[in-house]
């Protein structure tokens, strides 16, 4: 199945922030699922964003039913079309508060049944529908509402939860990370998980230039420093094993970091130096994880010098 | 008619069966298992060809079947107390986006205490989460009251969720004399869901979306109109009902005696039984005393209880709950509070009984006591208290 990318099934006018990652995730994903697509969607800023009642964004079937329940409701979607002999495709779009925190036992229980569908999860690394509070995605040391940095607080004090391996460990045939700073990627992998059988997922790292604190004009430039800096890492994993991890050169966090608002605290009043040596250390132990560095071989010194 | 010894659970389960529901997704709780466990039995043996899913909990339970209805199947479910607590969330959220379903509650009193025995407050809890609350006497009422829900639940003047509520043990799990009936009878009385909307890429809509203050209150005011649609519409089915196989449930209220009664009993569910047989003791003895039996708790059928209830001098209402608070410094359940409602500017005096909590039994005596004491004005108050343990 070819990918149309002429295909258009988010439709403008929707509410989203400009610049929003998150709204362009909506957009690439239904591009290579296609209109033969029922979209479960968890209550999230996508949600408020795309169905203000009466109006929708939604071109191709599309149910929110709770915050935390999407995955059980696409179960039973998805057994009532194995029923009806119908060939429509299941995917659940949820964000990541949906998808680590509250919503880890309906996923956990449809994951572990088997069930054909493809859960998206669109990570924005913090709650953004209910003010940029913290979630089990958000970064260590970020600031957010509920997580603030203080004169004794870096932020937040725990590193992201690995939701892929969890879910992976649930014997899922295919998870991969993408980006919606490289929207190819992330379609190509949407398409991979739609196309195989069995319970599927795909987490896009979504940059929200209101909850992170960037200009909405750069929300791809910051996508792309958080994978140069290995703060985010794009790969597949099928059948558990890492099949493909997108190859960088590598960068220091602080060129991502400094970028936003929600590691300002970092930077000033004074640069934080132990601190940002620990998101280093989380980063160099992705690479070593992934061995996704390329290594470019030593400029030479210039002559005569 | 041919009738069968039968448990509860199975009599429920074998209906639920004639039903062909394509989705059935449980959780097992004390006491709904046997109806669960009898149903997966059914689809193991290719007796029901439907996609039995086996969830998480009951939160996933219902949710699933919210997904399955979206998608334009008929789905079943069936549960409990705590399991019916876990499913709140979705109680509200299925009725709200007016998708059918007929779900089995085997009364089971609340926690704390943990208690497995029978009380009503589990599906009274969830009075006023949009959904049809049908309550029955007796096993062949409890089998027939999900032909009949499924009937209502999915007619286009209704589209809500049903809950047939039936005593956790007193009737799930006890053997009476059923009439079931055959496939081609249900078939014949039952006819295949039809979906009003549902997901479907040839015919995209969203369902579920956000309502701002412009759109909220209407959405409410139609899911009420429903409830208030479905009185007729539930009297209908049960007429029909009744008019096919013989027996009636066309009366929301069911009258026991009442004819020159001067005290009304009023319950729901197996309590009934017992109540029945004390009035006709008491009756024998040359009391005026009848019972108004609720089949329907919502919609509550307002009109038709007060015409049972018209020329009666005093009414005692059986509360299998207790509305914990209500009432100011007396005892009453939610049933009374509905009752005073209906009969609001009558000089009848209505008093509660807050009664067999967590599977307490009730006995004939008891319901004769508590006639004495509702002569005697003496109620809104716990009956049977063991005060020794206070």
């Amino acid at each position: 199945m070819a990918i149309d990318k002429t295909c258009e099934l988010f439709d403008c006018g929707h509410r989203a922030c400009g610049g929003c990652g998150a709204s362009m995730a909506a957009r690439l994903l239904l591009k290579a699922s296609g209109p033969e697509t029922i979209v479960v969607s968890s209550t999230g800023c996508m949600e408020v964003f795309s169905t203000p009642y009466p109006e929708t964004a939604w071109k191709v079937p599309w149910i929110h039913s709770l915050f935390e329940n999407a995955s059980a409701v696409a179960s039973g979607i998805e057994s009532a079309l194995k029923q009806q002999g119908r060939s429509e495709k299941v995917v659940v779009v949820a964000g990541d508060g949906a998808t680590f925190d509250i919503g880890v036992l309906c996923i956990s229980g449809a994951f572990e049944r088997g069930h054909d569908i493809t859960y998206i999860c669109y990570d924005n690394e913090a709650y953004m529908n209910t003010g940029i509070q913290r979630s089990g995605a958000t970064p260590f040391d970020a600031s957010t509402t509920t997580s603030p940095a203080g004169r004794v607080s870096f932020g937040n004090k725990h590193p992201k939860k690995d939701m892929p391996r969890i879910l992976a460990a649930h014997g899922s045939p295919y998870v991969a990370t993408a980006s919606v700073a490289y929207p190819a990627d992330f379609m190509q992998k949407v398409e991979r998980a739609i196309s195989t059988e069995g319970p599927t997922y795909v987490q896009v790292h979504a940059p929200c230039c209101t909850g992170w604190g960037f200009d909405g004009a750069k929300t791809v430039a910051i996508g792309k420093l958080a994978i140069e800096t290995g703060l985010w890492v794009n790969y597949e994993l099928v059948d558990g094993e890492v099949a493909k991890v997108k190859k960088v050169v590598k960068k220091p966090v602080e060129e991502y970091l400094k970028e936003q608002k929600r590691f300002r605290h970092l930077f000033k009043p004074k640069l934080q130096e132990e601190e940002i040596a620990k998101i280093q250390a989380i980063a160099d132990r992705n690479f070593e994880r992934y061995g996704h560095e390329i290594r470019l071989p030593p400029k030479k010194a210039p002559e005569g010098a | 008619m041919a009738l069968e010894i039968m448990e509860g659970s199975i009599a429920i389960a074998q209906a639920v069966r004639r039903c062909r529901p394509q989705v059935v997704a449980a959780y097992p709780i004390t006491p709904q298992t046997h109806i669960v466990e009898a149903l997966a039995e059914i689809v193991a043996n290719g007796e029901l060809s439907a996609d039995y899913i086996t969830v998480e909990s009951e939160f996933s339970a219902l949710s699933a079947c919210e997904g399955a209805v979206a998608a334009g199947s008929r789905a079943y479910s069936a549960t409990t107390s705590q399991g019916l607590a876990l499913m709140f969330e979705v109680c509200f959220n299925m009725a709200g986006m007016r998708l059918p379903l007929v779900m089995t509650i085997a009364n089971r009193a609340m926690g704390a205490p943990l208690s497995i025995w029978n009380d009503q407050q589990d599906s009274i809890a969830l009075r006023d989460a949009g959904w049809l609350q049908l309550y029955a006497e007796d096993n062949q009422e409890a089998v027939d009251l999900h032909y009949i829900g499924y009937r209502v639940a999915e007619d286009h003047r209704v589209l809500l969720p049903v809950m047939v509520c039936f005593d956790g043990f007193v009737l799930s799990h006890t053997y009476e004399p059923v009439d079931m009936l055959t496939q081609e009878e249900v078939d014949a009385y039952l006819p295949p869901f039809v979906p009003k909307f549902m997901l479907d890429a040839k015919n995209p809509v969203s369902m579920g979306m956000y309502a701002t203050p412009d759109y909220y209150p209407e959405f409410r005011y139609e899911t009420d109109l429903a409830q208030k649609r479905a009185l007729e519409v539930i009297r209908e089915a049960g007429r029909e009902f009744g008019e096919q196989f013989g027996r009636d449930y066309s009366a929301l209220v069911e009258s026991y005696r009442m004819d020159d009664a001067e005290t009304a009993i009023i319950a729901m569910g197996s309590i009934c039984g017992t109540t029945k047989e004390a009035v006709d003791e008491m009756r024998d003895a040359g009391k005026r005393v009848g019972l108004v039996r609720l089949r329907t708790f919502r919609p509550f059928p307002t009109e038709d209880l007060r015409e049972a209830l018209s020329g009666v001098s005093r009414v005692a209402v059986l509360d299998r709950n207790v509305s914990l608070g209500a009432g100011g410094t007396v005892h009453r359940g939610a049933v009374v509070l509905e009752v005073k409602d209906a009969l609001y500017g009558e000089p009848i005096p209505v008093l509660d009984y807050v009664i067999g909590l967590g599977g307490r039994d009730v006995r004939i005596e008891d319901i004769k006591r508590v006639v004495e004491l509702c002569e005697a004005g003496d109620g809104d108050r716990f009956y049977g208290l063991r005060t020794e343990v206070l």
